[in-house]
């Protein structure tokens, strides 16, 4: 389900609008994950803490939404443009990608949560298919 | 057998307390027709699914969406035995329906965005993973009589 022009125009405008809360819809994302999913834990049981807003949390969903921001810059070539990044999860974190939906869901979640006016079906159909091209990108690696 | 916490029960009678069957219904079915176009297979009797408007202006589709949250409600009112509540329906979206049950997923996930709009921040992350218990043990009755 590759990217239309219009996905990818739709993608680009509600980023410019949610960027400036990026951080936080990151750690709330994150926070969201842990918890609803527990077994996502696994991959960060070297965190001190793990709860919902932590130090660690924040920290890291700063970094993954700072890694979503890229991917919409890049959003004409996310195979290219993340290659290092698949490289990363691939060879050092090897994180079922499965684990990429359930992060989709939430960041999708959060969206919806922080910014309803601005989260209408059709923008939500287009930021879905590109957390699957992220997703699909970032698994690139694997094997 | 699902075991609730008194916090989990709590969750879900509250979120079901604040919901308007009659508009989160509708809006729930609309955005899982639209984001996962692939659903409209099992509502070709519907009339026009054309494109995004159409879909949301459907009047058959709005009355469908409140049969579901009507159907959740019963759900909630049961929650100790929803597999048994749940057992005729099951068989229903199986034999008669022959609705893959993977769409269960994409619709539950559709509502859970609907309701978190509708909550704002008081839709936090123990009450998401509540919401997300009960809908997983209803996608579960649901799929349960499928052969």
């Amino acid at each position: 389900m590759s990217l239309s022009d219009k996905d990818k125009a739709a993608v680009k405008a509600l980023w410019a609008k949610i960027s400036p809360k990026a951080d936080d819809i990151g750690a709330e994302a994150l926070g969201r994950m842990l918890t609803v999913y527990p077994q996502t834990k696994t991959y960060f049981a070297h965190w001190a803490d793990l709860s919902p807003g932590s130090g660690p949390v924040k920290k890291h969903g700063k970094v993954i939404m700072g890694a979503v921001g890229d991917a919409v810059s890049k959003i004409d070539d996310l195979v290219g443009g993340l290659a290092s990044l698949s490289e990363l999860h691939a060879s050092k974190l090897r994180v079922d990608p499965a684990n990429f939906k359930i992060l989709a869901h939430n960041v999708i979640v959060v969206i919806g949560m922080l910014f309803p006016g601005d989260f209408p079906p059709e923008v939500h159909m287009s930021v879905d298919k590109f957390f699957q091209n992220l997703a699909l990108a970032l698994s690139e690696k694997y094997r | 057998m699902v075991v609730w916490t008194d916090q989990e029960r709590a969750c879900i009678q509250d979120i079901f307390s604040k919901l308007n069957y009659e508009v989160a219904g509708p809006k729930a079915l609309q955005r899982a027709l639209i984001v996962y176009p692939w659903t409209q297979r099992y509502f070709a009797s519907f009339g026009n699914l054309y494109n995004a408007e159409a879909i949301m202006s459907n009047p058959k589709v709005a009355a469908h969406g409140v049969v579901v949250l009507h159907g959740l409600d019963r759900a909630m009112k049961n929650m100790d035995d929803i597999k048994n509540t749940y057992a005729e329906l099951s068989v229903l979206h199986s034999e008669k329906l022959h609705v893959d049950p993977d769409n269960f997923r994409l619709l539950a996930d559709c509502l859970t965005i609907v309701i978190a709009a509708n909550m704002g921040t008081s839709f936090t992350a123990d009450v998401q993973a509540a919401w997300q218990k009960f809908l997983a043990v209803v996608v579960s009755a649901l799929r349960r009589q499928y052969h």
